[in-house]
């Protein structure tokens, strides 16, 4: 019996779920327009431009985080009705490569949101990039993003199929993706430049993503298999 | 003594928790005691 | 096979009774030590006694939660899969979030007394509030449905992974309030001057903790192996019970 190389079993499974994304449109039509909200919701409460203006980098990665939850249940429940993921199982596909599939198309999805919410910022925060600023940006949504789409893949497949997994997985999730939270928010402001933080500044804050992704993407490879091994 | 309250109040909490931990785990092994024979327990 | 000679005996031993009555003793040296017998300090007055519980809880707490990863990587790792590890491992996961809650309610009022406030977002602090959340999310994955194996699997890892997250959460926070340029990281217990006695009794507190941690996770898990029995053999169980119910009666 041959083993399917793993790269195939990867692409095959991140086209499933983009593909399943693409004709669902269930982020497109309900996390984008939730995760706007969110970003319109806190100019409410916080009511005050330069306030706003100020933590528009904590609030983009916020919202982002509370649209998290909701797209890793999404990406986990496709699998879990009619029992795909059993069946995956059964069949003695390489997990850790099902995870790096299921993580690159929930990374990709993050992406899509991340451009939402920093154009929403630049809308409704009047914040402003320079050029470098903007490198700044996109390298820290890059490495942010995957590091959230390891993490969410894994406590994601910890937590599909069980019953109060709708308030376990933020349990979980929270504490983990703190540091996103930090490193993000803080590289997201020297890019904006609030509060009279230097670009310079943001680098540091990405190397920590980067290690963060790092440590999760093995991590997760090596746990995601046990986790789903009945 | 000054801050007696929150003093006496830590002391109390701290004393109360392992209390409590204590008796709900031993209430709890006696119930659980009932039902196994002794043979399945390996401290015995 | 008569149902008359069968005992059931519940979780205590020898060896518990005497971790146990040691655990009081020593406790209670503590308490008397650190109410009465020890000065109040220069600076802080009085209240310098919350330390005498606050220091040893967050030891034993953080000395709990190591248990738990190790425990933890015993049971995935070892070839046998001994469950053994796996309610050790819970075991000591409840205790030390019974340990950590105490911990961080001692030193929110520690910190209300020496410098006015409840709470601060230096790391230390933060980071123990991730790692007691944290370990109640791992409580809460025990709970799950599913077999005692799945139990011990999910759980497990969990714990292994917070491993890796609790120092990537320190560093992060530790950067994080890097930036702000505190004069001060206020904690109570970096300018206390400690005399012999207070040094002692300490020391003594860490010494009972630890008896306490003992006793309750012996017994804990020991709990944790007889629920796991019953659940096991469901039905003959209650008929078990109800025998044992008329012989004793």
């Amino acid at each position: 019996m041959s083993q399917t190389p793993k790269s195939r079993v990867v692409s095959a499974v991140l086209t499933k779920d983009l593909r399943i994304e693409a004709r669902s449109r269930v982020v497109t039509n309900q996390v984008l327009p939730f995760a706007g909200l969110i970003m319109i919701m806190f100019a409410f409460a916080l009511d005050n431009d330069d306030v706003l203006q100020r933590v528009a980098g904590g609030l983009i990665w916020l919202a982002t985080i509370f649209s998290l939850f909701v797209i890793v249940q999404r990406s986990f429940a496709i699998d879990t009705s009619d029992s795909a993921l059993d069946s995956l199982r059964v069949a003695g596909i390489d997990l850790s490569a099902v995870f790096l599939g299921k993580a690159i198309a929930l990374t990709l999805q993050l992406i899509a949101l991340d451009v939402v919410l920093i154009a929403a910022a630049f809308l409704l925060y009047q914040v402003h990039v320079s050029a470098g600023g903007l490198v700044l940006l996109v390298t820290c949504v890059i490495c942010a993003t995957t590091g959230l789409g390891f993490v969410g893949t894994l406590y994601g497949g910890l937590t599909a199929g069980t019953t109060g997994r709708e308030t376990l997985l933020p349990l979980l999730l929270l504490p983990v993706v703190a540091p996103v939270l930090i490193a993000a928010t803080r590289a997201t402001e020297a890019a904006f430049g609030s509060g009279g933080a230097a670009t310079s500044e943001g680098w540091a804050w990405v190397g920590l993503l980067t290690i963060f992704a790092a440590v999760f993407g093995i991590g997760g490879s090596l746990a995601f298999g046990p986790l789903i091994d009945e | 003594m000054q801050n007696a309250g929150f003093i006496f109040a830590s002391y109390g909490l701290t004393i109360g928790a392992i209390l409590l931990f204590a008796v709900v785990t031993l209430r709890r092994a006696k119930e659980s005691a009932k039902l196994v024979e002794d043979k399945y327990k390996p401290w015995i | 096979m008569s149902q008359s000679t069968q005992k059931f005996s519940s979780t205590g031993t020898q060896a518990s009774r005497v971790i146990g009555v040691l655990a009081i003793v020593v406790m209670a040296w503590v308490v008397i030590s650190g109410l009465v017998f020890t000065p109040a300090d220069v600076v802080q007055g009085e209240s310098v006694r919350i330390m005498y519980v606050h220091v040893p809880s967050a030891w034993i707490a953080y000395l709990a939660f190591i248990v738990t990863a190790i425990a933890s990587s015993f049971y995935i790792f070892a070839k046998r899969h001994s469950l053994g590890f796996d309610r050790v491992a819970g075991a000591s996961a409840e205790v030390g979030v019974m340990f950590m809650a105490i911990t961080l309610i001692t030193g929110s009022l520690w910190g209300r007394l020496t410098w006015g406030e409840f709470w601060q977002w230096d790391p230390r602090l933060t980071t123990t509030t991730f790692l007691f959340v944290t370990y109640i999310g791992y409580l809460a994955v025990r709970r799950l449905d599913g077999s005692i194996e799945q139990r011990a699997r999910r759980s497990g890892v969990i714990a292994l992974l917070a491993v890796l997250e609790i120092p990537l959460v320190h560093f992060s926070v530790v950067f994080w309030r890097s930036l702000h340029q505190r004069a001060t990281i206020l904690d109570p217990n970096g300018d206390v001057k400690m005399d012999g006695l207070m040094l002692f009794t300490l020391f003594s507190g860490v010494v009972a903790f630890t008896l306490v941690f003992a006793w309750l996770v012996l017994h804990r898990q020991r709990t944790m192996l007889l629920s796991d029995l019953s659940n096991e053999r469901g039905l003959d169980n209650a008929i078990l019970a109800r025998q044992n119910e008329s012989v004793s009666n």
